[in-house]
């Protein structure tokens, strides 16, 4: 044996922290939950980059927290001095341009990243057995995430926060039989006023986050119960090597940790342009109505919500009343959130992932994309007969998406193919049998004309399993591939 | 501790007594908190009545004052307005007012207790916007149709000048007509009338 080496400073200071460490672990369990959810969490080694937007999502709160923790320090939630204390974070307050746009921008971004990380969701089947408590908690997020950007909204106290408020809280107002009193609770007062907005900074700043931060913590906690999905669809659990560690995962840090640093990086490098060069984003991101303060005897030319809610605003014009109510609209709009809740068992197919699910659901889940930004797209420009007719349309379209998920759930005979078409076309014409009498004279050739699209929607998805092999399943391999 | 005799039927009741009186003690506990966001007795305090003079209000025009942080218009209209309203009669949604949008006493064609004297509260059936006064006949930017009244710039919704509401537009319902009463022929009381003063 040669004599013992000498031991240098780092082997010193290695000691240290190490007996450091035992300390903490004797104490808290600080090693074992590293290794748990970060060092020995194994993920699935295909993931691509559709898997970042958790990742950065968790980011922008983190973001959001901290930059809506100093714009309380200097905004007052009073009527008579909130739009001034926003001008004054903007132009005395040193650096409070930038914390705010950071705030303003990181609400637009914050949806983006979810609506990505739901689409990513849809794609891959990341709501399926087992993990339909999982994918609650994220629509629940998202839901939560709602609320306290419209919330978030009011706060500036400019034209746009006003009336954006006055619209979405008259839409509780349309609930039968109790919508007034429901109305008149949410906002404390007959009208929107200072009371409204000093109930919406206290849920906003504190209970919002709060319920925020906690559905957070349980999405995490799913999610490393049954661990991630990946983009075959895979369970790499029931795959494990000798070790108990699965064959088809690698460790989240290093490997994820890093992959996951870079795409925040590049997340930042867009957001920040967006941020220095276009913090209003030509009036989506900040509306021009709202550089003007609120005026409750003056309603703005045209109020349109904030980009992320447009899809659904636009869904709420495009149904007329019926029986002297308002009501059917809203229904409409709050059933297109809620029909997501619902996926897990809307789509039945044990198959995960669109890879291995025919050319026809990915060409639905591109068609169920495409009316939402449509739709999207719609509910910013100003109401016209055309634009209507077309938003009612797309609502179809982005309904029948749940209905043709839920019919894809099985392989199904050609006579039982065809007869869901028929039901489904009937439904559809019952449906604007309904809507064109309460239109009256105001139903031109081209709304029936217009029947083409969900009619097409229909054909296309119901017909074509009969006589094409569009819809045949491949064969789901055995491991992951790349 | 050993559970030998322990009479199960009678610790369930227990149980079942002990959450009960906790849920009745959570919902009076939850209670307070939901109903201290009703509306204050300050907020219904400053619904109170409003008073508008009106002698100087000349005929064809609009004076607007706020009651219950909602807009209100009071109009003096021509005698030209009020035979304009029989004309557009077909189009109208709801033109005998049979919807409870009005006290009784305006439940007619003018909406109004004097046939010359409107008031109305200007925030759409819609979604709560506030429609404008467009008392012009055929203005370029509302058609060859428009007989004047009112127009909601936010989703097109149309009023005749008695604020009743036109078919195929977003809002269902007339305008709303507050409950008000006249003190001699130059004051206008907006938010009470005979029945609650």
């Amino acid at each position: 044996m040669n004599a013992p080496q000498e031991r240098d400073f780092f082997d010193r200071l290695g000691d240290c922290t190490g007996a450091l460490r035992d300390w903490i672990d004797a104490r808290f369990p600080m090693t074992e939950f590293w290794e748990a959810h970060v060092s020995k969490y194994y993920a699935p080694k295909n993931f691509n980059f559709w898997y970042v937007f958790g990742g950065i999502a968790l980011v922008v709160l983190v973001l959001q927290i901290v930059t809506g923790i100093f714009l309380t320090m200097n905004y007052k939630p009073d009527a008579n001095q909130a739009f001034a204390s926003v001008e004054y974070i903007m132009r005395d307050v040193e650096f409070g341009w930038l914390i705010r746009y950071l705030h303003s921008t990181g609400a637009s971004a914050f949806f983006v990243v979810v609506y990505l990380h739901m689409f990513r969701g849809l794609m891959y089947g990341s709501y399926k057995q087992p993990r339909e408590l999982l994918w609650l908690f994220g629509m629940a997020i998202y839901l939560c995430l709602m609320a306290e950007a419209f919330m978030g909204y009011l706060l500036p106290w400019g034209q746009m926060s006003y009336w954006g408020a006055q619209v979405i809280i008259s839409l509780f107002g349309t609930v039968p039989f109790v919508g007034e009193g429901l109305a008149e609770w949410i906002r404390g007062d007959f009208y929107v006023s200072d009371i409204t907005l000093n109930r919406f900074f206290a849920l906003h700043v504190i209970a919002l986050p709060l319920v925020l931060c906690g559905l957070v913590l349980f999405h995490l906690i799913a999610l490393h119960t049954v661990g991630s999905n990946n983009p075959d669809g895979i369970e790499i659990k029931k795959k494990l090597g000798p070790d108990g560690v699965p064959l088809d995962g690698i460790p989240f840090h290093p490997y994820y940790t890093v992959k996951d640093t870079m795409a925040v990086a590049g997340f930042f490098f867009v957001f920040f342009l967006i941020v220095f060069f276009a913090p209003e984003m030509g009036g989506y991101f900040l509306e021009h109505a709202n550089f003007e303060a609120a005026n409750p005897l003056k309603t703005p030319d045209h109020i349109a919500p904030v980009w992320y809610f447009t899809p659904y605003y636009a869904m709420l014009r495009a149904v007329p009343s019926f029986f002297g109510s308002q009501f059917p609209g809203v229904a409409v709009m709050g059933a297109a959130v809620l029909v997501l809740f619902f996926m897990p068992w809307i789509d039945r197919n044990p198959v995960k992932s669109m890879r291995y699910r025919g050319p026809l659901y990915t060409l639905l889940l591109l068609v169920f994309a495409a009316a939402f930004l449509v739709l999207g797209w719609m509910g910013v420009k100003p109401v016209s007969l055309a634009l209507s007719e077309w938003a009612f349309r797309l609502t179809e379209v982005y309904f029948l998406f749940f209905v043709v998920s839920w019919l894809y759930s099985t392989q199904r005979a050609a006579g039982g193919w065809l007869r869901s078409a028929l039901v489904a076309l009937a439904v559809l014409a019952a449906i604007d049998a309904a809507r064109f009498s309460v239109m009256g004279e105001l139903v031109e050739t081209f709304h029936y004309l217009m029947f083409v699209v969900p009619g097409g929607m229909v054909v296309t998805f119901l017909v074509l399993p009969v006589y094409t092999k569009l819809n045949d399943p491949a064969p789901v391999p055995d491991r992951v591939t790349h | 501790m050993s559970n030998d005799g322990v009479d199960l039927n009678r610790r369930h009741i227990l149980t079942v007594a002990t959450s009960l009186a906790g849920a009745v003690g959570v919902g009076a506990l939850v209670y307070p908190f939901l109903a201290s966001m009703k509306p204050s007795e300050r907020a219904r305090a400053e619904g109170a009545p409003v008073e508008v003079p009106i002698a100087k209000l000349e005929p064809g025009e609009q004076t607007k004052v706020v009651w219950r942080g909602k807009s209100v218009s009071v109009i003096r209209r021509t005698p030209e307005m009020l035979a304009r309203l029989e004309a557009g009669r077909g189009s109208l949604l709801d033109p005998d007012s049979q919807e409870p949008q009005q006290p009784v006493y305006a439940a007619n064609e003018f909406r109004a207790r004097k046939p010359e004297i409107l008031v109305l509260v200007t925030n759409c059936t819609h979604l709560g916007c506030s429609p404008q006064f467009r008392p012009e006949v055929a203005p370029a930017d509302l058609g060859a149709d428009w007989k004047g009244g009112f127009f909601c710039p936010c989703h097109g919704s149309r009023f005749d000048l008695s604020g009743r509401v036109y078919k195929n537009v977003p809002a269902p319902l007339n305008l709303v007509v507050p409950p008000y009463r006249f003190v001699g022929d130059d004051l206008v009381i907006v938010g009470e009338d005979e029945g609650v003063s």
